[in-house]
This record gives C-alpha cells, sequence and structure tokens, in this order.
C-alpha cells in the first residue's frame, strides 16, 4: 500500500493544483498544513533546497516544484488524464504552461502589489501575454479542450486567485471587456464541478489578501 | 515516410546545445538552420512567433520550442538511449534539478558575471549556495544522470564551457575544484566527452561575445 503525504497551504494556487490532481486520480492522502512563516522540521527535511510548498512524499520519497509533482502524479496512478497522450500534444501542452506560468501569471501578480513605473511595465507585460492567451482558448471550453488539462490546472492562478487579488488591490488588468474568451474560461474553470470543490474559499482569500496588502507580508 | 528534422539555432545558444548534443546521443539525422539573432529568419519568426527564440525543433513540419521541452519531446518519440531516468521518482527529481538549473543556477552565476565590486562580492554568496546543491548530487556518480550524460548533464551542459569562459573573463573562479571537487570533476567530464566536444562553438569567439555582454551590463548600471 503506498503512503502518500503532501505538504501544503491552504492558500496557495500551487499547492491547490496539487491537490485537484491527487483528488482526480483519487489517491488517498495525508494533507499537512505548513506554516510558511515557521516551517517544520520535518518539511525542512524533505525539501532542503526550495523549502517552498507544494512537497509530495510518497513512499517517503519527496518531489518538488508543482508541474513536475503533476506529472509524477499523472505517471504514477491510473484515472483521468492530465497531460495528453500523443508527444507532440504532450509538448504543446508543457510549452503553453510555462507561457502562462512565466509571462502571464508573473507579471499579472507583480502588477498588482507594485507601483509606479513598476507596475506599468508589468501591466504591459502582462497585457502583451494575455492577448495571445486570449488568442489560444478562443473556441475551446477550456485548454485542454473539452476537459482540463495540464494548462487548465497551471493556469488556476489566473482564474480564481488573480481576479480576488484584482479586486482587493483595486487595480484590473484581467477583465471580461478586454479578456472576453480568457474571462468566460475563468468562468468554466472555477463553475466547473470538480474543480469547484478544489478551490478554497474565495472570503478567506480575499480576507489573506486584504491582510497581505495591509501588512506588506504574504504570509 | 523519413522523419523530417530541422533545428533552428544560433553559432552559441547554450539552449540550442542542449538539443544538438541530445540528437546526437539519440543517433539523429538533422538538417541545421544557423539564425543570425538580429535579424530573425521569417522562418523563426513564424514557428516561434511567441518568444522569437531558439532554438526550435521541425519535426516533419511541425514546430516544438523552449529547450527542455523539446528535449522532453526527443526522448518521449526516440526512445534509445533513454535521456530521462526510467523511474518515476529520478525521473520527476531530473525534471527538478533542470528547472532548478535554469530558475537558480543559470542567474545566479550570471549575477556574478554581470556585476564587479561589492555587488559582485554579494552575489556569490547565491550562487555558492546553489552550486553546494549540485555537489550532493553527483556523489558516488559519474554525470547526473548515472554512468552516463542524461537529461540533467544535457540542461546543465552550458556550465561545460561557459564556466571557464566566464571565470577568464572576470578573473574569478566560479566553481573551485577545492571546494567543488565533483563538479568540478564533472565539467571536465562533460565537455571532454566526445559526443558533447565536438559541438563546443569557437572559444575565442565566445570569450569576445561575452566580454562584450559584461560590458554591456557594467555600462547599465547606474
Amino acid at each position: 500500500m503506498s503512503e502518500v503525504k503532501l505538504f501544503g497551504a491552504w492558500f496557495s494556487p500551487y499547492v491547490k493544483r496539487v491537490e485537484m490532481a491527487l483528488n482526480l486520480k483519487g489517491v488517498e492522502y495525508e494533507y499537512i498544513e505548513e506554516d510558511l512563516k515557521n516551517k517544520s522540521p520535518l518539511f525542512l527535511q524533505y525539501n532542503p533546497i526550495t523549502k517552498l510548498v507544494p512537497v509530495l512524499v510518497h513512499n517517503g520519497k519527496p518531489i518538488f516544484e508543482s508541474t513536475v509533482i503533476l506529472e509524477y502524479i499523472d505517471e504514477t496512478w491510473e484515472g483521468p488524464s492530465i497531460f495528453p497522450k500523443d508527444p507532440y500534444d504532450r509538448a504543446m501542452s508543457r510549452f503553453w504552461a510555462k507561457f502562462v506560468e512565466d509571462k502571464c501569471s508573473d507579471p499579472l501578480w507583480k502588477a498588482c502589489w507594485a507601483a509606479g513605473e513598476e507596475r506599468e511595465k508589468a501591466k504591459k507585460e502582462a497585457e502583451e501575454a494575455l492577448k495571445i492567451l486570449e488568442n489560444e482558448i478562443k473556441g475551446k471550453k477550456f485548454f485542454g479542450g473539452d476537459n482540463i488539462g495540464l494548462v487548465d490546472y497551471v493556469a488556476n492562478y489566473i482564474a480564481f486567485w488573480i481576479p480576488l487579488l484584482q479586486d482587493v488591490v483595486g487595480f484590473h488588468i484581467l477583465t471580461q471587456d478586454k479578456f472576453p474568451n480568457i474571462w468566460k474560461w475563468c468562468y468554466e474553470l472555477c463553475n466547473d464541478s470538480f474543480v469547484k470543490k478544489n478551490l478554497p474559499e474565495k472570503e478567506k482569500v480575499s480576507s489573506g489578501l486584504k491582510r497581505a496588502v495591509e501588512t506588506g507580508s504574504l504570509y | 515516410m523519413a522523419d523530417d528534422l530541422k533545428l533552428l539555432r544560433t553559432w552559441s545558444s547554450p539552449y540550442a546545445l542542449r538539443v544538438v548534443h541530445a540528437l546526437k546521443i539519440k543517433g539523429l539525422e538533422y538538417e541545421t538552420v544557423l539564425e543570425d539573432i538580429t535579424r530573425k529568419s521569417a522562418s523563426l519568426l513564424e514557428y516561434n512567433p511567441l518568444h522569437k527564440k531558439v532554438p526550435v525543433l521541425l519535426h516533419n513540419g511541425r514546430p516544438v520550442c523552449e529547450s527542455l521541452v523539446i528535449l522532453e519531446y526527443i526522448d518521449d518519440v526516440y526512445k534509445q538511449p533513454p535521456l530521462l531516468p526510467q523511474d518515476p521518482h529520478e525521473k520527476a527529481m531530473a525534471r527538478f534539478w533542470a528547472q532548478f538549473g535554469d530558475d537558480k543556477v543559470m542567474p545566479s552565476t550570471w549575477r556574478v558575471f554581470t556585476s564587479e565590486g561589492k555587488d559582485q562580492e554579494e552575489a556569490i554568496g547565491p550562487l555558492t549556495e546553489n552550486l553546494k546543491f549540485l555537489e550532493e548530487q553527483l556523489k558516488g556518480k559519474s554525470f547526473f544522470g548515472g554512468e552516463a550524460i542524461g537529461y540533467v548533464d544535457l540542461a546543465f551542459g552550458w556550465m561545460g564551457n561557459l564556466i571557464s569562459i566566464l571565470e577568464e573573463i572576470i578573473d574569478l573562479k566560479l566553481v573551485d575544484a577545492e571546494k567543488f571537487p565533483l563538479l568540478s570533476a564533472w565539467i571536465n567530464k562533460f565537455s571532454d566527452d566526445p559526443v558533447i566536444k565536438a559541438f563546443w562553438p569557437p572559444r575565442d569567439k565566445m570569450v569576445e561575445k561575452f566580454k562584450a555582454m559584461r560590458e554591456h551590463f557594467l555600462k547599465q548600471v547606474p
């Protein structure tokens, strides 16, 4: 019988995507909430390298980085797929997942937290990337097609966390007006019956973000 | 129908070299298309409109971009010899280390290389910390991949020729053989491997290029 542990933080989109993957495959696991201001010795033993959540521990062996964990879960357990089966489609998924993470999520996040010139620069970067993403999702329910796939998992950040953060800081880049296709996809993803069960409570996340804005610290 | 493989690359891109090495290890024939990054070809812009960067692998006309994505693709399609470990946990860790290299080791090396004085001194600490992890990974192994060159070795391949070039330019040891005996040994073993060695770009051209890069960056500091 395999033993699966997941070290996480309730508000983290990276952790939530891993939880979603484990639940997709019907894997039983022990969830351990880490206090990121005061990391446990056990956690640091498993991940002394990045010291970040999520960390999946399978039969005593740790794995880090959410996209690496997603691929491990897909390869290890039976059930619906996260990655496409065809090598070329798999390569395209990996490419778009990287694009979402590096070019969309990052600048969107930065733009919300920054000010002045830095904010404008991040906003411009985010908008350029979102224009590309807007085109990519056109005519599709999810990035994965009819079912959610890797890119949807990685873009969970944009679908759920970014709209909440935008409201809290009062600075909106991703809007229905400017990006109607992405906006529609956000709605589809967050209201999908399976995904919905794997998202944290909106009010809890908003309060957490408000507190972070006031204190200047995320944790 | 024989597979048609084309690789769009520049003479010096370390990312493109990953793919060159991978194709050689797999024994694959392909056509090279050399790009001038200052004057990108219509093909490059067509096949990688998003990033407009090399490398781009064209397989029967279909483009794959991003060097690590290309390595995984090659390994998926052409199984022998495998680049990634077969054991699922080792495979996951290989993917992690490759990302760690790009996200942490490369930028921290670059920070030391493009700074001077106090800034450079401060940049050395983070680089040292990152290199310690790599040193640890090589314990009991010839290569990151074990007995043979694998995915992680190719991901760190840029260190094979670039480290000594950067060290020469800034007159500073980045990978000290005393502090990092295993990593130093790996750099030598990797860069001398006949499969790898054959493709190193001309050293004098590289020194010239990186010297100019360092000067450019130093000028930008207020």
